[in-house]
């Protein structure tokens, strides 16, 4: 059966409100580790995005208190956590943590997450899907980058959230896993 | 019948093949086919590697070569006609006669398939195509009733493919002038419908307007399941009342029609969606898989799965069955 795409599993608010006064360091670390894997495992993505590599995109999950700039420079790719958005961007995409970590594994369609409302885009559309594209065909893993990065802990905490979405996904009718074995719905 | 499902990357051809495709079609990173969108399409070395993990599997890979080559640039539509052919296409897609003069000259042991864009409606039509080219392969446009389509197979030996799932251009294919109208480029000539390079997105208050080529074409209010920004399912204000003129912002899902389509005569059943991603491959392809086996079974066949992956979040039969008429 079909994943639904509609929204949201975000995060309850509270998980939002206990993140807000935690400092961004130790995440911008572990995020810069993490990008650094997947360019270093997935050396097209830079093939695929083509003119568009250089763009500076704005990730928003909406379900969380920081946002991400993605900087997709071929030699320099950097990912930079903020508190909000800045201005000048070429292109956001904002949505459940989720949804956007689905469309770049591979469990979700970003067109559906796009006609459900679940996930929004502003900017240059172009770019939005040269990433979106570039991402997909490379089937980027993020949990297990990010796992990867904390070692025997992180381990752990991928096989939780793996366990947590697959088991969310087996009670809700009308769901199914798919991908690398993500749950695949998170009404 | 055969099911044909789309690939827009390396990546979405192995899911489709992995999925239960008999043959995937897919095209070159360039304007010689009709999704030329950023991040999406095939080098030579890729549809090769591509063939090559389909034929392991036992499943084909069709290239598509239709868009209406430029003037003075017929080069690079005759480069992908030879690149396709050597990296072992088991067929090519084309809509331009000149390219299929080109194919059945150069390469008269190649499979020729005549592509939706170039609207071959009728039995006169196909015939040309055959006697002329060759041509193995129809794939007729969306707008045939299935009667319609039943007649068409009664009067040519000329194999039939249509669509049975996924985005659906209302109009004759390769004559719409919509897109070109908004942004002066085009699926026929540039391989583009409604270029992502002339669109925006606003959002205000939950409501988010699209624009294409600087006009509005619609605006979905807060939690109204939005479309893509193609005119033809633009909602727009006329002198009569405010709507939908053309389509519906739906996708077609023929999943019910199957043995209306099987009795009609159909070779094969193509999926929508190279633009797509690889969750929604899996899922179309697996869900079709699913659906001709019910079909050969005798079981009824599963409707509406797949509504959460259509345009609209909603689904309808098209021109298949012409309530309006």
């Amino acid at each position: 059966m079909t994943p639904s795409h509609t929204s949201t599993a975000a995060f309850p608010a509270f998980v939002s409100a206990a993140l807000r006064p935690l400092p961004l360091g130790p995440l911008q670390l572990f995020l810069s580790a993490v990008l650094r894997r997947i360019v270093r495992h997935h050396p097209r993505i830079f093939d695929r995005l083509g003119a568009h590599a250089g763009k500076r995109y704005g990730l928003a999950p909406s379900d969380l208190p920081f946002a991400f700039v993605l900087h997709t420079a071929p030699h320099a790719p950097r990912i930079v956590v903020v508190r909000s958005l800045p201005e000048r961007l070429d292109a956001r995409i904002a949505g459940p943590l989720r949804a956007l970590i689905g469309m770049a594994d591979g469990s979700f369609d970003g067109d559906a997450l796009f006609f459900s409302r679940t996930i929004a885009v502003e900017g240059n559309i172009e770019a939005v899907l040269a990433l979106r594209n570039a991402v997909d065909d490379a089937g980027v893993d993020v949990l297990r980058e990010g796992a990867a990065v904390l070692g025997p802990l992180g381990q752990f905490g991928e096989a939780l959230m793996r366990h947590q979405r697959n088991r969310s996904t087996a009670d809700r009718p009308g769901s199914t896993a798919s991908g690398s074995g993500e749950a695949s719905s998170w009404n | 019948m055969e099911l044909i499902c789309p690939a827009g990357t390396p990546s979405s051809l192995r899911t489709a093949v992995d999925a239960g495709a008999d043959a995937v079609y897919c095209g070159f990173r360039n304007e010689t086919n009709a999704r030329n969108f950023p991040g999406l399409n095939f080098s030579p070395e890729e549809l090769a590697e591509g063939v090559t993990y389909a034929h392991r599997r036992g499943a084909k890979v069709l290239v598509a070569i239709n868009t209406f080559p430029r003037a003075g640039a017929i080069g690079l539509w005759h480069q992908a006609v030879d690149d396709a052919v050597k990296a072992g296409a088991a067929a090519l897609i084309l809509c331009d006669i000149g390219l299929m003069a080109y194919t059945a000259e150069h390469y008269p042991g190649t499979r020729l398939h005549v592509s939706v864009q170039a609207a071959a409606a009728n039995v006169d039509a196909i015939r040309f195509y055959v006697e002329r080219f060759n041509a193995k392969r129809v794939v007729l446009p969306r707008v045939l009733s299935v009667p319609e389509i039943a007649a068409i197979t009664r009067g040519t030996a000329c194999e039939v493919e249509v669509f049975v799932f996924g985005g659906l251009c209302v109009m004759a294919e390769g004559r719409c002038s919509l897109s070109s109208y908004a942004t002066g480029l085009s699926p026929n000539m540039n391989g583009v419908c409604s270029p992502a390079s002339h669109v925006a997105y606003e959002e205000q208050h939950g409501t988010i307007t699209s624009r294409l080529g600087g006009f509005t074409i619609n605006k979905f209010g807060s939690g109204e399941p939005a479309a893509y920004p193609t005119l033809c399912k633009g909602r727009f204000r006329t002198d009569l009342s405010t709507g939908y003129i053309f389509e519906d912002p739906v996708s077609l899902d023929a999943a019910t029609l199957l043995p209306g389509l099987r009795d009609a005569g159909v070779t094969a059943l193509k999926i929508e969606g190279r633009q797509r991603s690889r969750a929604y491959i899996e899922n179309v392809v697996r869900s079709f898989r699913e659906a001709l086996s019910a079909l050969d079974e005798g079981r009824p066949i599963p409707a509406g799965m797949l509504r959460p992956l259509s345009e609209g979040q909603s689904n309808t039969l098209g021109a298949y069955r012409k309530t309006w008429r």
